[in-house]
């Protein structure tokens, strides 16, 4: 993190987030699923942090913790430095219509019963940000912004393709004025012809209406070229972070390694190229595994990753560049790592 | 040398209340023993009918309405039910995206193993069930003999699709469809699995039509590309060639239009304009023509393929410079 060039506009600290699991004849609360379990970062005025990882690390569950739509058993999140947990439900309210929230199937996120004015119009009106009079003109500056015509704005979201339904969903979340968007996989249902459309849509609005994003992403392409910064996150922690050209250039985290590795790189030359492949699969989140919760897959697990679990530590002083491994931040092995 | 496999002319047709829509449109390709052929194109693009055609799996609605598709020199088109058992599942194989409706749930991953190993290969149950376990040892299941015993739905993704891949070698077969086998699955699983595809196409000299809409997997992958755009093949060419030369506007843009790993920050997108056309019955000319940038006026009369070098030929009017008319 660059000092003094930026304020944060978020912060995490500490953030838990547990899903109940039941079980039994009476369906009594037997465990929980830890889907974020003690993770701290922020994000600065104006920038993009990535979140990315596989399926069940948590990285959703971030996005709808921050916009408000879960609620965290423990930690913090601030908001320009405000407490979202101590805040009464009038000024949540306020905050709300600031902090806005893309979601991945467009579908399923419109109701598909209202026209797009009708979607684009009602919360709109209900928090005072326009009123009945000039409604349209501001739904229709907003449509240009996303790349439609106005003509849209009578049909309802069955009749418009993927790409389309996406940017209505894009317009939606801009409606509101928000200063912070969470886009959680936002082109993860979307061809590749149209996922670029939608990826330089999101880069030009963040500029030009100088929004900060948190893109949750699994597509590590996608969240490569649109992050500043970027979180590595496995099985409810994060373990690597730091910005995104460092992270996709020199990895340190063995994890992150074996997932960038894993990529396939659009370039025949590289088909010999041998790949250190991870062996096993992704834990399991309700007994995740003691210490460093990646040392069932790592290769240079050793004793201590087994024991203690590690702490994010910058890996040279002032560089920005965090990752949670004994290993390579004792120095010992890195070599073997490279 | 005649192929393995050799489409000829393929045209693909559902009928709906809304009338026909013609999903494959005459397209010709063939495939060698031992080569892995990689078909890319977004959805929609026909890529997957193709395949379904080829196994005669197309399903209420759907028909051949016109080509052929050549198997050993044989025309599998022309085949009895009865008759094309004995080739699917044996000879040729499929995979699919998603392996947990292609497996039946009311049934152990054993019982569904042997099952088709002792349809094909008439061995005793005991025999069946030993080639079963070393399958599963092959495809790289843990516990194997552990894993006969269960269900689908108690394995994870990569291990059902393990258990896929696991049946649809049993029988050694020519050819394997692999139909976006790893699409559902996670990034580090995706590498195992098609690590696992690759080793196992060259250890048994299998031929492998694999169907993607990642370009980084066809480069990963294939031999030869076949890129498919709104029920067309628009062009072919050995793998190392289409990336370094690609000569159809669709095919740059395609590539263009995908973020790696390895770009830098000055990176810029080429988004391509547009969607892709979802009815292209009654479109004469170039069906990219809409969304092209290079588009001239003889786009618009109908299009054949030029070719470009050896092997590589691409259906484009304006890029044929220096390609002669097939």
């Amino acid at each position: 993190m660059k000092e003094g060039q930026n304020t944060p506009l978020i912060q995490v600290e500490e953030l838990k987030m547990y899903y109940p699991v039941k079980g039994g004849i009476i369906s009594h609360t037997t465990g929980y699923v830890r889907a974020v379990d003690g993770v701290s970062f922020s994000i600065m005025e104006g920038e993009t942090l990535g979140l990315v990882g596989e399926s069940g690390c948590g990285k959703s569950t971030i996005g709808r913790g921050l916009v408000g739509l879960e609620k965290p058993i423990g930690g913090r999140i601030y908001y320009k430095g405000q407490d979202l947990s101590s805040l009464s439900r009038n000024d949540m309210k306020k905050i709300r219509t600031q902090l806005q929230m893309v979601f991945q199937d467009p579908y399923s996120s419109l109701n598909p019963r209202k026209h797009i004015f009708e979607i684009l119009s009602q919360p709109m009106l209900y928090h005072g940000i326009s009123s009945k009079n000039t409604v349209e003109k501001d739904i229709l500056k907003i449509l240009d912004m996303v790349g439609l015509s106005r003509n849209v704005l009578g049909r309802y979201p069955h009749e418009f393709s993927g790409g389309q339904r996406q940017r209505i969903g894009i317009a939606k979340a801009l409606s509101l004025n928000p200063r912070f968007i969470v886009c959680d996989e936002p082109v993860s249902a979307l061809d590749v012809s149209i996922q670029a459309q939608i990826l330089n849509l999101l880069k030009s609005l963040q500029k030009e209406l100088d929004l900060t994003l948190l893109f949750v992403g699994h597509g590590l392409g996608a969240v490569n070229y649109v992050s500043s910064r970027v979180a590595v996150m496995y099985l409810g922690k994060v373990v690597e972070m730091g910005e995104a050209k460092e992270i996709f250039s020199h990895p340190v985290h063995p994890y992150t390694k074996a997932l960038l590795d894993a990529v396939p790189v659009p370039d025949p030359e590289e088909k010999q190229k041998k790949r250190d492949l991870l062996q096993g699969e992704i834990g399991d989140s309700v007994h995740p595994p003691e210490g460093c919760r990646f040392h069932s897959r790592c290769p240079y697990a050793a004793d201590i990753c087994r024991q203690k679990e590690p702490k994010l530590t910058e890996e040279k002083a002032g560089s920005g560049h965090y990752a949670a491994c004994p290993i390579v931040m004792q120095g010992k092995g890195v070599q073997d790592i490279d | 040398m005649s192929h393995l496999l050799e489409v000829q002319g393929l045209t693909t047709a559902f009928t709906g209340d809304y009338g026909k829509t013609v999903s494959v449109d005459h397209i010709h390709f063939h495939v060698d023993e031992k080569e892995v052929v990689c078909i890319v194109g977004e959805s929609g693009c026909g890529k997957s009918v193709t395949s379904l055609s080829i196994m005669g799996l197309l399903g209420k609605g759907g028909a051949v309405t016109d080509g052929s598709v050549l198997f050993d020199g044989k025309n599998l088109l022309a085949m009895t039910e009865k008759e094309l058992d004995q080739i699917r599942g044996n000879e040729i194989t499929m995979i699919f995206q998603d392996p947990l409706t292609s497996l039946n749930p009311v049934f152990t991953v054993g019982n569904q193993i042997t099952e088709s190993i002792r349809t094909h290969m008439h061995l005793s149950k005991q025999e069946a069930r030993e080639r079963a376990v070393s399958l599963l040892k092959r495809v790289g299941m843990p516990d194997a003999s552990g894993v006969m015993k269960k269900y689908p739905h108690t394995l994870s993704g990569g291990m059902r699709q393990r258990v896929m891949i696991a049946m649809a070698l049993s029988c050694n077969p020519r050819l394997l469809i692999a139909d976006e086998p790893t699409t559902a699955l996670d990034v580090t699983i995706q590498a195992q699995i098609m690590e696992l595809l690759g080793e196992l196409q060259k250890e048994t000299g299998m031929s492998m039509i694999l169907i993607t809409h990642d370009i980084g997997l066809v480069a990963n992958m294939a031999d030869r590309v076949l890129v498919m755009y709104a029920g067309q093949i628009i062009e072919e060419a050995a793998a190392d060639e289409l990336f370094a030369n690609p000569r159809h506007p669709y095919t740059r843009a395609l590539l263009d239009t995908v973020p790696t790993i390895r770009d830098g920050a000055g990176r810029q997108l080429v988004s391509i304009p547009g969607i892709v056309p979802e009815n292209y019955d009654d479109m004469t000319g170039c069906r990219f023509a809409d969304r092209c940038r290079y588009r001239k006026p003889e786009c618009d009369s109908p299009q054949e393929d030029y070719a470009f070098g050896p092997g590589h030929k691409a259906r484009c009017v304006v890029m044929k410079e220096g390609g002669i008319p097939l």
